[in-house]
């Protein structure tokens, strides 16, 4: 009997499998279609209601409406979705710990970020608060949903970032979307030396519209590339 | 170990390269030599045939007292026209109405003329042109490379010399060609290209109250406005319209202003093409209008032709020279213009004759005198033809005589002959100016594109042979002879059948078909043997075969992610902004590869940066370590890595603080270490900063020798050794003490004034002897090895130890030293006692050997230690920062290079001696980012020149001396990293001791376990070794040469461009000197590890036979 049952079996649990990733795929469709909606939207809304705004004359304004968008639609979403992983205790104690431990690493990959993109030939005293305004969007971009995704775990986030490290397939949104960001904005740096004398070559904005578009960019590509290579994608129970 | 041949694969690689970059540049660089003579009044027309009769060029009255010259920048000949016809002008078509109306209406006082500008048709180069009357090339080899200033006779130079005061305004460029030669000069900014008016106002503020005063003989005004809007706007704008008017309200208000005496000149330097740029050699681009009045009467009425025809830009030098009375300059090529010189009454025919014969016999003089110089200087000018030349201006010269030396006399025949005689000294002017511009001032493009594609060629080949090492290597009898001696035959042919057709010999054509040939011929028998795959004879070949197809399998996949950068890297040669910021360029790309390494290492689950907890979820751990050991180890590896990517990162950014400026970039500060000590007025700055190079310098030596001491190198008492010891630090005491004189000021010592300049010589040549002495030793007995021998007792059943023990030397005991025990030498030893011997131990001697493991590295370094103390000699005292940054930067490279490489391919790497691409690459960007960090820049003003006479006395130093210490100085960063590219085969090695001696160590039983061999790994397996050196040659000259190629491209495709000759093409001529410098330093370094090599195979011979006696 055993071994005409468990091929069915099999077959079911995969079945089971790939609707469960169906759904999944369109309830991460969905939470993409809202982050990339909350990032057109801080450009529009504020374009509408305030006077002379622009993403070019008005550049940090735009970036700190959108960060904030961001982060809050990220945070909102995730929290409702509870893709975070499953905590032992669920006491207010450890919920406090665990969000200021989520500030701390916060904090300090903006300025991980600010230093590797002073490294990168940034210029260091001025325009200071431009290359920090650029760091903390591009942590928002991508420590901020590893943190709603992984929580604060440094371990589990590198183990994201490696060829078999994804376990869900908000696993590999996430490294979709973080590679996409960083290259976005690591190409977003290539006009500034140019001498078009555009108003987008001013420092840092090339780069922050680089890192937006990227992002929007891997927001829209993940959930096609999960569905894609749907097939393939095994993840390994955590 | 194939030396020859890989030394030669190599070296023949070069020389394709050589060829392919001399092809080249032979069509795009236009070389002529500058004749440093002047004219003078005293010049005597006739030659030493006629001594009887002396006429000298300014012995006739000159016509025009004054000239008001305008120039206005770019003004195509179009501009200038005016046909009423046109119903719907286009912006710049009918505005300057001016020049047509005063031609109609005085015919005899105004002409309108095409004036035709040689390429390139850049403004700087056409100021030299129609002031010198030659054709200025882009390498105008001359006396002095620091300036600007035109060195050649011109006519500004012959107007001071007689005497006229020049009055100068308008773009400033003229102040940087003619220094301090104007009588009174007012110079406005060119450099800002977006501005249309400054330069203009600026002029027209000063330009009709100068014209009406008398204070001047000639005025120049150089009008910017035109050339800027076409840049910005094109022609057809209303921009241009606005400005075109603007011109001929101005032209119109001098006209009205002019004196009986005063001739004017309106003329355009270039014209423009249809999107407002130039600088190439099409018809719109060197089209300008020339437009030429004088109150008084110019021509003779009656002449004018329908159809102007077209003046030659030069022609302008000889005619305003006679026509002002100054002898023409000494260089001119140039036609006088007749017409302007058949003045009298239109009834005297033949008075109108005789001056237009004369003006033309003083030119034909000068050009004739000229040739003779030039063809004693250069030989570029074909002697069959500079033979016929002469020919006929004989003959003309002595029909010349004939008609106007004797008295006067009349008559038809008199007439025609003279007619003859102009027309005859109109021919040889014409053919002479045909001759020198098909020498200097066309690109050839047929030149152009065999050079491009015998480089390209050579990057294929050189490719192939990287990627194909084994193949290349084992069949290099196939692969390089054939090739080379097809080659040969096919030059050799080229040569003779020229040689026997034409009765000369082009070089460069039968170099270039030799070339071709044999790239041709290597990949036809490339192609073959891959085919065929000969290999298959022999099955122990057929073996490593399939092992070397495993192995290239990723080789051949070529890493997308490097790929990706060095196209990046050669894409960013084609654009003029990318290459002006092009240090920054290429220490972003080296950083984001630095950054790329551990992301992709951890991507792969190679990096084990996963700490203990994390060991419970082992789904997630690579499979590879096992052992808690093996583990340990490859999280050290992981961390090093991770902190050397830090740390170049960081060393890169300093790196930025030694960088000098371009004039393109603005707001830029050169960088304060490049001024030499003695330019600093703060006494305590200047301590501090000496102090900081001494410090540095002091490092460096320090670093070199601790490394040496780690591995064991500084033992023996060979003299390698000796030079490490002593050697190097004094070369260090001798550049200090250099810095130290050189930074003194002179007044501050009185009279040992006379002690410091000896002592300038003395401290730098003491430094290029000790390092030639010390190249030289290591080069005779290169082996930094400390053998020790030692009888163990007979009855010993111990294994022999293989630990630093007692009785080395104390000095050595102090230091805990580790030593390295060649064990295979022990296997050669019983081998060499024969099969009898059995397996016993006792009564064998054991060897111990120190030193032995860094064998090829540790002679590499100290004459890399020398070479770079004497390059840093060469620079100012700030920059020695800056080479310990460089050593600190290679360090942290070849660090990062040997752990990606054990984290990558954990286990066995036994015989994989294959340096991946990523080193490779940044390698080759370190040594671009580094060219910029010494404070260089691809641009002729910035090279360091007083590097040229560091330790030579000036006036005694002949050429040769001056320019191998600048090119030393100028490329000693490709220098450094050319010679230490083997490093990147031996770090790996090198570093294998630590980690396999710790594993040992910690595991307890050292002698059964993989013993640490290091290098020599390497001659285990000799032909590997010379397969991987001649792989990491061709990837290294790979990397150069793309680059290389792309810069060749970049100025074939943009030789339009506006900014070829200020960006471009001075980068191409950097690009490939640094190539040659790089290629040369590549096989240098190759040759020591192989001399090192043959000396480590003497060794053996001699130890092996010693001890098995």
């Amino acid at each position: 009997m055993e071994p005409t049952t468990t091929p069915v079996s099999a077959t079911q649990q995969v079945k089971e499998k790939v609707t469960m990733k169906d759904i999944e795929i369109k309830g991460m469709v969905s939470a993409h279609c809202i982050i990339a909606v909350s990032i057109v939207m801080a450009t529009i809304v504020p374009a509408v209601l305030l006077d002379d705004f622009s993403v070019y004359g008005t550049h940090l304004v735009w970036l700190y409406i959108c960060t904030a968008g961001v982060a809050a639609v990220n945070i909102a979403i995730y929290t409702v979705l509870g893709v975070s992983p499953p905590t032992k205790k669920n006491t207010l104690s450890h919920k406090v710990t665990k969000v200021s431990k989520s500030c701390l690493y916060f904090m300090f990959s903006c300025l991980l970020f600010h230093g590797i993109i002073v490294l990168y030939g940034a210029p260091l005293l001025e325009s200071a608060s431009e290359t920090f305004s650029f760091a903390v969007l591009l942590s928002t971009f991508t420590t901020l949903r590893c943190l709603c995704i992984l929580g604060p775990n440094g371990q589990a986030w590198i183990r994201v970032f490696s060829r078999n490290g994804a376990m869900s397939i908000w696993d590999t949104s996430l490294q979709i979307t973080t590679a996409s960001s960083v290259i976005g904005a690591w190409l977003g740096a290539f006009p500034i030396p140019l001498d078009w004398e555009r108003p987008w070559q001013v420092w840092p904005i090339s780069c922050t519209l680089g890192a937006t578009l990227g992002f929007v960019a891997g927001l829209f590509i993940a959930p096609l590339w999960i569905h894609w290579h749907r097939k393939q994608l095994t993840y390994k129970s955590k | 170990m194939k030396r020859v041949p890989v030394l030669a694969l190599v070296l023949w690689i070069c020389l394709l390269f050589y060829v392919g970059i001399w092809i080249f540049l032979s069509g795009f660089l236009l070389v002529k030599v500058e004749v440093n003579r002047s004219s003078s009044c005293k010049d005597e027309l006739f030659s030493k045939h006629d001594s009887s009769h002396t006429e000298h060029f300014c012995w006739s009255e000159p016509r025009f007292k004054r000239a008001v010259i305008l120039i206005i920048d770019a003004l195509q000949f179009d501009f200038a026209r005016f046909d009423p016809e046109i119903k719907d002008p286009r912006h710049f078509q009918n505005k300057l109405g001016v020049l047509s109306e005063v031609v109609a209406s005085r015919p005899a006082h105004a002409r309108l003329y095409p004036f035709r500008a040689d390429p390139p048709t850049t403004t700087m180069q056409r100021i030299k042109g129609f002031t010198t009357g030659s054709l200025p090339t882009f390498v105008d080899v001359c006396s002095n490379f620091g300036t600007n200033a035109i060195q050649e006779d011109n006519l500004i130079h012959q107007l001071g010399q007689n005497g006229k005061r020049v009055v100068f305004m308008g773009d400033d460029t003229w102040e940087n060609l003619f220094p301090n030669q104007f009588h009174r000069s007012l110079p406005f900014p060119s450099f800002i290209v977006k501005d249309l008016h400054t330069v203009d106002n600026g002029i027209l503020q000063h330009l009709y109250s100068t014209v009406e005063s008398s204070d001047w003989d000639v005025v120049i005004a150089h009008f910017l406005g035109v050339d800027h809007c076409g840049h910005r706007y094109g022609p057809d704008h209303q921009a241009m319209a606005d400005k075109l008017t603007q011109m001929d309200q101005v032209i119109r208000s001098v006209i009205e202003r002019l004196q009986n005496d005063t001739l004017l000149v309106v003329l355009g330097d270039h014209g423009m093409t249809d999107t407002g740029d130039h600088g190439g050699d099409s018809q719109k681009e060197t089209d300008a209008a020339l437009f030429l009045y004088s109150p008084s009467a110019l021509f003779t009425a009656g002449q004018e032709k329908a159809l102007q025809e077209v003046v030659p830009q030069i022609d302008l030098v000889p005619t305003l020279a006679q026509l002002l009375g100054i002898p023409i300059p000494y260089s001119n090529i140039g036609k006088v213009m007749v017409e302007l010189f058949a003045l009298g009454s239109p009834e005297d025919q033949s008075a109108q004759e005789r001056r237009q014969a004369e003006a033309l016999w003083i030119n034909a003089n000068q050009v004739n005198s000229y040739l003779d110089t030039y063809s004693l200087a250069n030989k570029d000018l074909s002697p069959v033809i500079l033979a016929h030349l002469k020919d006929t201006f004989l003959l003309a010269a002595a029909e010349y005589k004939a008609l106007f030396g004797v008295p006067l006399a009349g008559g038809p025949e008199h007439s025609s002959r003279v007619q003859a005689l102009i027309a005859t000294f109109q021919q040889y002017l014409n053919q002479v100016r045909e001759t020198c511009q098909a020498s200097w001032a066309r690109f050839h493009p047929l030149r152009m594109v065999a050079g491009i594609a015998v480089l390209a060629a050579a990057c294929a080949l050189c490719f192939i042979t990287s990627d194909f090492a084994d193949v290349v290597g084992a069949s290099y009898r196939r692969l390089l002879w054939i090739p080379v001696v097809c080659g040969a035959v096919a030059g050799g042919g080229v040569a003779l059948w020229q040689f026997v057709t034409r009765s000369e010999v082009d070089v460069l054509s039968s170099l270039g078909m030799a070339a071709l040939v044999s790239q041709l011929s290597f990949f036809w028998n490339f192609c073959r043997r891959k085919a065929t795959r000969v290999f298959a004879h022999n099955p122990s070949d057929l073996l490593n075969a399939a092992a070397d197809a495993a192995q290239h399998r990723p080789a051949l996949t070529w890493p997308s992610v490097p790929l990706v950068i060095f196209f990046l890297r050669c894409a960013s040669l084609f654009s003029d902004s990318y290459v002006v910021a092009e240090g920054r360029v290429a220490t972003f790309l080296l950083s984001s590869l630095a950054i790329y390494i551990p992301v992709q290492l951890n991507w792969a689950g190679r990096l084990l940066l996963l700490f203990e907890a994390q060991k419970s979820t082992p789904t997630c751990l690579p499979p590879q370590p096992s052992t808690p050991a093996a583990s340990s180890s490859y999280k050290k590896e992981s961390l090093t890595l991770l902190g050397c990517t830090g740390f170049l990162v960081a060393s890169l950014y300093a790196s930025h603080s030694f960088h000098g400026c371009r004039d393109e970039q603005g707001g830029c500060e050169p960088s304060a270490f490049l001024t030499p000590l003695s330019g600093l007025r703060d006494i305590q700055l200047r301590n501090f900063r000496y102090l900081l190079s001494v410090s540095s310098i002091i490092a460096w030596v320090c670093l070199v020798r601790r490394w040496m001491r780690h591995y064991g190198n500084m033992n023996s008492k060979s003299p390698a050794v000796l030079v490490a010891r002593f050697g190097l630090p004094l070369v260090a005491m001798f550049v200090c003490l250099y810095w130290a004189m050189s930074s003194a000021p002179y007044e501050g010592f009185g009279n040992l004034q006379e002690v410091v300049k000896l002592a300038l010589l003395v401290f730098p040549r003491a430094v290029y002897v000790l390092f030639g002495l010390g190249v030289a030793v290591v080069c005779w007995d290169p082996l930094m090895v400390f053998l020790k021998t030692r009888k163990e007792p007979a009855t010993s059943l111990l294994p022999p130890t293989y630990r630093a023990s007692t009785g080395v030397s104390l000095q050595a005991e102090l230091q805990h030293l580790i030593p390295h025990i060649y064990q295979r030498m022990r296997k050669s030893l019983r081998a060499g006692e024969r099969e009898g011997a059995g397996r016993e131990d006792d009564g064998q001697p054991t060897v111990e050997a120190y030193g032995l493991g860094t064998v090829y590295s540790a002679p590499l370094l100290l004459v890399l230690a020398l070479l770079g103390l004497v390059l840093a000699m060469l620079h100012p005292e700030g920059l020695m920062l800056s080479f310990m940054l460089l050593l600190l930067q290679a360090c942290a490279i070849l660090h990062m290079h040997s752990a990606a490489t054990s984290l990558s391919t954990p286990g066995s790497r036994a015989g994989c001696f294959s340096v991946s691409w990523f080193a490779v690459l940044m390698w080759g960007l370190a040594a671009t980012q580094f060219f910029y960090s010494t404070g260089h820049l691809p641009t002729f003003p910035s090279i360091q020149w007083n590097s040229a006479f560091v330790g030579l006395s000036e006036v005694h130093a002949g050429h040769l001396a001056p320019a191998l210490l600048v090119t030393l100085n100028t490329f000693s960063s490709q220098i450094l990293f050319a010679v230490s590219c083997p490093l990147l085969l031996l770090w790996p090695l090198v570093c294998e001791s630590t980690k396999a001696g710790k594993r040992g160590r910690r595991a307890g039983e050292g002698e059964d376990r993989e013993e640490a061999v290091m290098e020599m790994r390497l001659r285990e397996n000799p032909d590997r070794f010379s397969t991987a050196l001649l792989q990491l040659g061709a990837r290294y000259l790979f990397i150069h040469g793309a680059q290389l190629l792309a810069s060749v491209c970049a100025a074939a495709i943009l030789r339009r461009h506006l900014m070829v000759w200020k960006i471009f093409a001075p980068k191409l001529i950097f690009e490939a000197s640094g190539f040659a410098v790089t290629s040369v330093c590549v096989l240098l370094g190759l040759a020591l590890v192989m001399r090192v090599d043959s000396a480590v195979s003497d060794w053996f011979k001699r130890l092996i036979p010693d001890h098995s006696r």
